[in-house]
């Protein structure tokens, strides 16, 4: 039943974002942009919930590593982005620290910071998409949720990425705080999963690339990558992501993200 | 069927189920441990000599630890935490103490929490000054900010409603305010005597205070109002003389009064602004006024083309009491402005450096903070911070502190 609900609220959402789209007419490239990235969001659509476990690397020019641990809990939300519930584990003296995110396709996020030591909840502003998170190779807006509505598209080739035939598909992203001009990003073929992206800054120049590696299917349907390495190209930096501990529908629900589980959670 | 009707008797009890274990069996297997722990060494040291004749003069090497004993069970729906802190000071012996932060029991269902035990419980969305935080008791030693705070004894039931959530307390068990000793810096000319405390209350520190807070998140507005029974966290300090050694001495009594808070938090998170207010009713047996903190916050992302963050930062004082002078027992912060700025450098060392200000706009009042920090290796932070008082008006509180300039250095290390 709820399956069905599901169903019918992303086809309707999609209908709508097809029905919008063209009455901007679209030129071929950009219909097929965005039609590859429809069918990517939809193959994704149904987890309900999900668990993981984040492992940040990061790395300076002279290879010094350090690490964050990170837990994650995300909630899918019918007609409107995630709800997610991130905990830090390392480094240690952020320990305890957690962060809830109500993400929306097109408005602002809702945000809020828990910070142990004062036991104070704070509503942060989610202005600062460009910043990194945790001082890594990664934008805050690289770890949000895909949302169609977040990004224009024009599909650029086909080409061979990890040996794999690919879209080479182009992303420009709708909001103005976006720390990019654009991104271009190849999906396979077989199961329209992303492979690799290249991030343009605001000056157009080439700032970074990130690799997926090591998918994994889940429920038979949900595929995730174990692996993400990020390369910045300008500070020579890189980090690198390795998830594990995958779950999906564990039974979480809206009441395990508000701001008494976010005061609580480990 | 069978099974089906099975599965609703197992429904029906396994709350109870769920309650029982969560309160007897911890069913060891399912049990999980952590602990963690922070080491911290720190040295103050004041840029002048003592004010009054017993205090130290330049250098006080502290030292603390606190760990955090963690258990849970019932995929983290029950849990047990404990959190005791001990510090060791050179220079002071009031400074030198422990604390139990957090000795409590956490139940949490769908749409209600239970939380029993020594706790800490924060409210408030400005800056430079907590107004309407009032569960805890200031541990006045640790830091002169008031943000350190003593664990507090509390029954805490929270319910999670679609209109917002509300938290009742009970709380047994009132802490009395830590001050510095004889020895200490940063105290008023007369010693905060530790005994010989007076309540109004005949019930003394068994007082049964209560507090209700409603709080909920409406768009970009995050509200919270409460109402607070019970004794005053803040004691009035009457001069009064007391046997000693040399024969009579004077020192400052402490007597807390009973009080009813209504108090009031607002902020507006509209894309890089956020907008402050936090405003209180008290009554006493004394008196009653109003006060308020508001202003805000404002971000910059990304200054210089790097990837620094700047905040700036502005809030104001105001208090119906007015300011203390010649028969006027007034405010702290009666008419007071606030700027500061907050740098996050986003580094893999999470660098941050805080500059604020604060300036009485009645009289000569001046005070100047700095506080830098950032990671070592994983598990240790070096910070840096630095305070500056002066005042010409000597009804200020900050008068007495007017040779009280410290830097501080410390070293934390997390394991």
């Amino acid at each position: 039943m709820l399956n069905k609900k599901m169903l019918m609220s992303s086809l309707s959402a999609i209908a709508l974002t097809l029905v919008t789209n063209v009455s901007l007419a679209l030129t071929p490239a950009e219909q097929k942009g965005l039609d590859i990235s429809t069918e990517s969001k939809k193959r994704d659509l149904g987890w309900q919930d999900s668990t993981a476990d984040m492992l940040m690397l990061l790395r300076n020019k002279q290879g010094q590593e350090s690490i964050r641990e990170i837990k994650i809990k995300s909630l899918e939300v019918d007609n409107d982005g995630d709800k997610s519930l991130t905990i830090f584990n390392k480094p240690r003296d952020v320990k305890g620290t957690a962060f809830l995110s109500f993400s929306h396709p097109v408005e602002a996020d809702d945000q809020w910071l828990f910070l142990p030591a004062l036991k104070r909840v704070k509503r942060i502003s989610s202005r600062n998409k460009s910043g990194p998170f945790m001082g890594s190779e990664f934008a805050f807006e690289d770890l949000s949720s895909f949302e169609v509505e977040k990004y224009r598209y024009k599909y650029l080739a086909d080409e061979e990425v990890n040996g794999l035939m690919t879209f080479k598909v182009e992303q420009f992203p709708i909001d103005e705080n976006s720390g990019y001009t654009r991104r271009i990003a190849w999906l396979d073929k077989q199961e329209y999963r992303i492979q690799k992206v290249e991030f343009y800054d605001r000056k157009n120049s080439l700032l970074k690339t990130l690799n997926f590696s090591q998918y994994k299917q889940y429920l038979n349907k949900y595929w995730r990558a174990d692996v993400q390495n990020m390369v910045n190209h300008q500070s020579g930096k890189s980090t690198e992501l390795q998830w594990s501990n995958y779950q999906f529908k564990t039974g979480l629900k809206e009441s395990d993200f508000n701001r008494n589980s976010l005061k609580r959670v480990r | 069927m069978l099974l089906e009707k099975n599965k609703f008797k197992a429904a029906k009890i396994a709350p109870q189920l769920a309650w029982l274990s969560a309160l007897f069996f911890t069913s060891a297997g399912a049990v999980e441990f952590d602990i963690s722990t922070k080491l911290a060494v720190e040295q103050r040291y004041f840029f002048k000599d003592a004010l009054y004749e017993q205090q130290f003069d330049h250098s006080q090497v502290s030292a603390f630890i606190e760990s955090e004993l963690y258990w849970s069970w019932n995929d983290g729906f029950d849990s047990i935490v404990f959190k005791p802190f001990y510090r060791v000071d050179s220079q002071d012996d009031n400074r030198q103490h422990g604390d139990i932060r957090e000795f409590a029991y956490v139940h949490a269902a769908d749409d209600w929490e239970l939380r029993l035990g020594i706790r800490k419980e924060f409210w408030g969305v400005t800056e430079f000054q907590h107004l309407v935080d009032v569960i805890n008791q200031t541990d006045g030693v640790e830091d002169f900010d008031g943000e350190d705070k003593l664990g507090q004894q509390m029954v805490n039931l929270s319910l999670v409603k679609d209109w917002g959530t509300v938290d009742v307390f009970l709380l047994p068990g009132f802490r009395e305010r830590t001050f510095a000793s004889e020895q200490g810096r940063l105290r008023p000319s007369l010693v905060v005597d530790k005994d010989n405390v007076t309540y109004e209350s005949s019930a003394g520190q068994q007082h049964l205070d209560f507090a209700i807070r409603w709080a909920h998140s409406i768009g970009d507005f995050d509200i919270g109002s409460y109402w607070f029974h019970g004794t005053n966290r803040e004691p009035v300090l009457t001069p009064s003389s007391t046997p000693s050694k040399l024969g009579e001495e004077l020192v400052l009594q402490q007597h807390y009064n009973q009080m009813d808070q209504l108090g009031v938090d607002v902020q507006a998170t509209l894309g890089s602004w956020l907008w402050k207010f936090e405003g209180i009713y008290r009554k006493t047996s004394d008196d009653s006024f109003v006060a308020s903190q508001s202003g805000f916050e404002y971000s910059i992302t990304g200054v210089f083309d790097s990837n620094l963050d700047l905040g700036l930062l502005t809030e104001y004082a105001w208090d119906s009491r007015g300011e203390t002078d010649l028969g006027n027992s007034g405010a702290t912060f009666q008419n007071d402005i606030f700027l500061g700025a907050r740098l996050a450098f986003n580094d893999a060392q999470s660098s941050e450096l805080l500059v604020g200000i604060g300036t009485d706009l009645d009289h000569s009042a001046d005070s100047f903070l700095l506080e830098a920090n950032r990671r070592f290796g994983d598990n240790f932070k070096a910070s840096v911070d630095v305070r500056l008082l002066q005042s010409s008006d000597r009804f200020d509180s900050t008068y007495t502190l007017r040779d009280d300039d410290h830097a501080q250095v410390s070293v934390e290390w997390y394991f």
